[in-house]
């Protein structure tokens, strides 16, 4: 039964998650811990563009621009918070609560320019003009000289969340598993939703969706940016995880190591992008502790899931979109 | 007024090079339908390989050769290894595969070529400045970069109005039937096509070697601007990569020159200057932005 | 049923229209009207501007001059969704379905599209029993009941036809542009989607272009010959059969022109 063998997975895949600080700190190795939040951040990220290029069809090249965006409101409101000069009469504030939904909506009302814009277009002029606009974004970021340009930002210390500390590093992790559950789950009704089936639809035959009375653009633009935001979810997390942002955040091979951890899970899969960000951080660390020269064999693999991973993880264990 | 000249041969110069490397990728995207990230590697390969022949041997011209077969020899290794496997698939497979082999290529040219940039001399007979206009003289390096790319142009042109393989370009390419018709080994074409992307980009390598830094990541930074220009020309449209090419020079090297100084008229100068800066990298993209709203399918599209 | 009184509105009434593709005419001032409740086949030769004719009703090429009018309301410059939620529906030449799609969400999703722009994300069609029930007796009307499950690229291409006009349906217009549906039926398949459009006539109006000659004659109320994109006769039935110049230019027992 292909529902059981899903709900196996799902419950596995938890458990793993959740047991994690408990071997952490049982002493298997003290660096699981942040291999783990590690994962769950990207997740987020990886979930959210399968979102658009898994069900939408909408290959964007540029979402670490919405990953460096988010963190980068972190990192800008904290440093005037601390230390740094008052933005516009306004010191910084440290509230989680305050600094996260504004993090969210600059990447939203990103989303709706470059979306607008780049919506026009499809196919390959999509995949170009997002990676573009990426591209702006992050020479941007390097040139605001004032929060350190190239070499970035350091944050002082995470937001602050009421009741619960997240600066200790169990409690943070739990969090963004919480919001990865969360955040999943949320996609998860919109892909079998009204809007979810007309999306989809849009993908395999807009011709018949347009004659039926649907108009592409305001969906493709509403997935865009719901994806952009989750992209963003990641970001500001991966700010307080690291407590340091870089431009690197929004360079292109960010934007290309979402694309592959999503193929790579499975597209239109939602959970398999979960499975692909687990294998593929984990690949990375472990080619890294094994040579400085990793991207010598991390290219030819990310080369052969292209050509052969075709439906992914996710795909394999309980089905997916079929190509 | 010199100074406005100045920037516009600048312009021309740095439109050359970029039509020399968008012409290859648009051919590559026109005829197969393939998103070729690769591209950029090829002008780095090319780079590296004329300046470390130069290195050893002292002469230009057997850098030069070096760079075309290297780059041409590259591509063609490329195309038989990985790309041919992607032709009927989906661009997204297309993107992670060639960008897979980007950061392959990064790597490998770093351990053979070595982690310092190889630095490359401006060859005796294209070194000093000649008088363009009274008062305005100008490196002969760039002038030269200029002619090339005319005649880069005009080969071109020739291909694709004057050959079989233009005919295919101009029918628009993926009508395999009219391909066989013509007698054409499809696969040879394609393996060939590919090679004359990787010899344009070793030409445009070999050009730059002596005026910009070599380095790791030379190709993607270039590649990125490629798209724009092919992006606002039109994909798959050799004549729009032209006019895009020359286009995105002309508002990049005049944006250089002109957009901080526009700023200092009304800003103090510490914020016009990183503002400044971030503008003139960003005015490329905003150009692209214009074009696409007025013509989502940029200047001169293949295919109305 | 076959005469209608001519003080009522055409449905569909398309006026002078005009589509030329640089030197090309394809269509070449075509008048024509879909009475309400009346089945008005299309027939001409492959070429003739049908397919060309049908883009432009349902909005997909603007025409180069003349005017399309949907329940007397001049459509001409209105887009394609925007037709379709007046009540302009059609099904397609080459079949447009989401095979990746089971049959009943492909039904699912028409119903779904009369909400046209709506951006619920919570309501799940698929789970909702009255859609669900909805789109099964869509289903079972065009002879598919209990195929919903299947996914469209496991279905024969008959069931596929069959599924493309539940489709149509489903969205529930006063006016179907049917695309050739026969195309590539065997003769019994052919007959029994003959039998269902039988049954669908008097409550559209529909327009159907089709090159199977027997289902047209059974079917038809009138018919109008295109050639060349110019429509060469409008008749009834019998008239169509006895027209000479039809019979020259189309049914082929004549010289061609």
């Amino acid at each position: 039964m292909p529902l059981t063998l899903r709900q196996a997975a799902i419950a596995l895949g938890l458990a793993l998650f959740l047991a994690v600080p408990l071997l952490a700190e049982a002493g298997a190795s003290p660096a699981l811990l942040g291999l783990a939040n590690r994962i769950l951040i990207y997740a987020i990220a990886a979930v959210s563009l399968d979102l658009i290029i898994g069900y939408g069809a909408m290959v964007s090249f540029g979402h670490a621009m919405f990953f460096g965006l988010g963190g980068y409101v972190v990192g800008i409101v904290a440093y005037h918070t601390f230390g740094g000069e008052p933005l516009l009469g306004r010191s910084g504030s440290n509230a989680a609560l305050l600094v996260w939904p504004l993090a969210l909506a600059a990447c939203a009302l990103l989303a709706v320019l470059v979306g607008g814009l780049a919506l026009r277009t499809s196919g390959v002029q999509f995949i170009m003009i997002t990676l573009a606009f990426a591209q702006m974004v992050f020479f941007v970021l390097v040139s605001l000289q004032s929060y350190g340009g190239d070499d970035g930002l350091m944050l002082e210390r995470r937001n602050m969340l009421p009741f619960i500390d997240i600066s200790k590093p169990t409690t943070f992790y739990y969090l963004c598993l919480a919001l990865l559950v969360i955040w999943t789950v949320l996609c998860s009704f919109i892909v079998n939703s009204r809007f979810g089936l007309i999306l989809q639809a849009l993908r395999q035959s807009e011709r018949r969706a347009v004659n039926l009375g649907i108009r592409p653009f305001p969906f493709r633009l509403a997935a865009f940016v719901i994806s952009a935001v989750g992209t963003g979810l990641a970001g500001v997390l991966w700010a307080n995880y690291a407590r340091f942002v870089t431009p690197d955040m929004a360079a292109w091979s960010k934007s290309g190591e979402f694309m592959a951890i999503v193929v790579l899970g499975g597209l239109g899969t939602l959970l398999g992008p979960i499975a692909g960000t687990a294998v593929f951080i984990a690949l990375e660390q472990l080619l890294s502790i094994w040579t400085e020269h990793w991207m010598i064999v991390m290219g030819p693999i990310l080369t052969l899931i292209a050509l052969f991973g075709q439906r992914g993880i996710a795909g394999r264990v309980f089905g997916g979109r079929r190509d | 007024m010199i100074l406005l000249i100045e920037q516009l041969l600048n312009g021309l110069q740095y439109g050359a090079m970029l039509f020399m490397l968008a012409s290859g990728l648009t051919l590559i995207f026109g005829i197969m339908g393939v998103i070729n990230l690769t591209h950029g590697c090829f002008y780095m390969v090319g780079a590296y390989c004329a300046a470390f022949v130069v290195l050893q041997t002292g002469s230009f011209l057997l850098g030069a050769l070096a760079a075309l077969a290297g780059a041409g020899l590259y591509a063609v290794a490329v195309e038989l290894a990985v790309v041919q496997w992607l032709y009927r698939r989906d661009h997204l497979y297309q993107v992670l595969a060639t960008l897979g082999l980007i950061l392959f290529t990064n790597e490998a040219v770093s351990l053979i070529f070595g982690r310092r940039p190889p630095l490359m001399d401006i060859p005796p007979f294209l070194q000093g400045s000649v008088p363009v206009l009274p008062g305005l003289e100008y490196p002969v390096i760039r002038l030269a970069f200029i002619g090339m790319g005319a005649l880069v142009a005009l080969g071109l042109w020739l291909l694709v109005n004057h050959s079989r393989v233009g005919m295919l370009v101009r029918a628009g390419a993926d009508d395999r039937e009219m391909v066989s018709a013509l007698g054409i080994d499809i696969r040879r074409l394609y393996t060939l096509v590919f090679g004359l992307g990787g010899v344009l980009c070793g030409l445009a390598g070999v050009m730059a070697a002596p005026l910009l830094a070599i380095e790791i990541g030379m190709g993607e930074r270039v590649l990125i601007t490629t798209f724009v220009v092919i992006v606002i020309g039109g994909v798959g449209s050799v004549r729009g990569a032209l006019v895009g090419a020359l286009l995105v020079g002309m508002v990049d090297s005049l944006g250089r020159a002109y957009i901080p100084q526009l700023l200092q008229l009304s800003l103090p100068p510490s914020v016009a200057d990183t503002l400044g800066a971030g503008l003139v990298s960003a005015s490329i993209y905003v150009l692209m932005a214009l074009v696409l709203l007025v013509r989502p399918l940029g200047l001169l599209p293949a295919r109305s | 049923m076959t005469e209608t009184t001519p003080a009522a509105t055409p449905i569909l009434s398309i006026v002078q229209l005009r589509k030329s593709f640089g030197a090309l005419v394809a269509t070449d001032d075509v008048s024509l009207d879909v009475m309400p409740g009346e089945l008005h086949a299309l027939i001409g030769p492959n070429g003739a501007g049908k397919s060309t004719l049908i883009t432009q009703i349902c909005g997909e090429i603007r025409p180069s001059a003349g005017r399309i009018l949907f329940e007397g309301r001049d459509v001409t410059r209105l887009p394609a969704p925007a037709r379709a939620r007046l009540g302009l529906g059609r099904t397609f030449q080459i079949t447009q379905l989401c095979n990746d799609f089971t049959a009943i969400e492909n039904v699912l999703l028409s119903i779904e599209a009369r909400h046209g722009g709506s951006f619920d994300m919570v309501f799940n069609p698929r789970r909702n029993r009255a859609s669900m029930a909805l789109a099964e007796s869509w289903l079972e009307q065009v002879g598919l009941a209990g195929r919903g499950e299947r996914p469209v690229s496991s279905l024969a291409h008959g069931e596929r036809r069959q599924l493309e006009i539940a489709v149509a349906l489903a969205r529930e217009p006063r006016l179907l542009l049917l695309d050739e549906p026969m195309a590539g039926m065997g003769p019994e398949e052919s007959a029994a989607l003959t039998r269902l459009l039988l049954g669908l006539k008097g409550r559209y109006g529909i327009l159907l272009v089709e090159h199977d000659m027997d289902a047209v004659f059974a079917l038809a109320d009138r018919i109008s010959v295109l050639v060349y994109g110019r429509v060469v006769f409008t008749g009834g039935v019998d008239a169509v059969r006895d027209h000479p110049e039809v019979r020259a230019a189309y049914l082929g027992d004549a010289q061609p022109c």
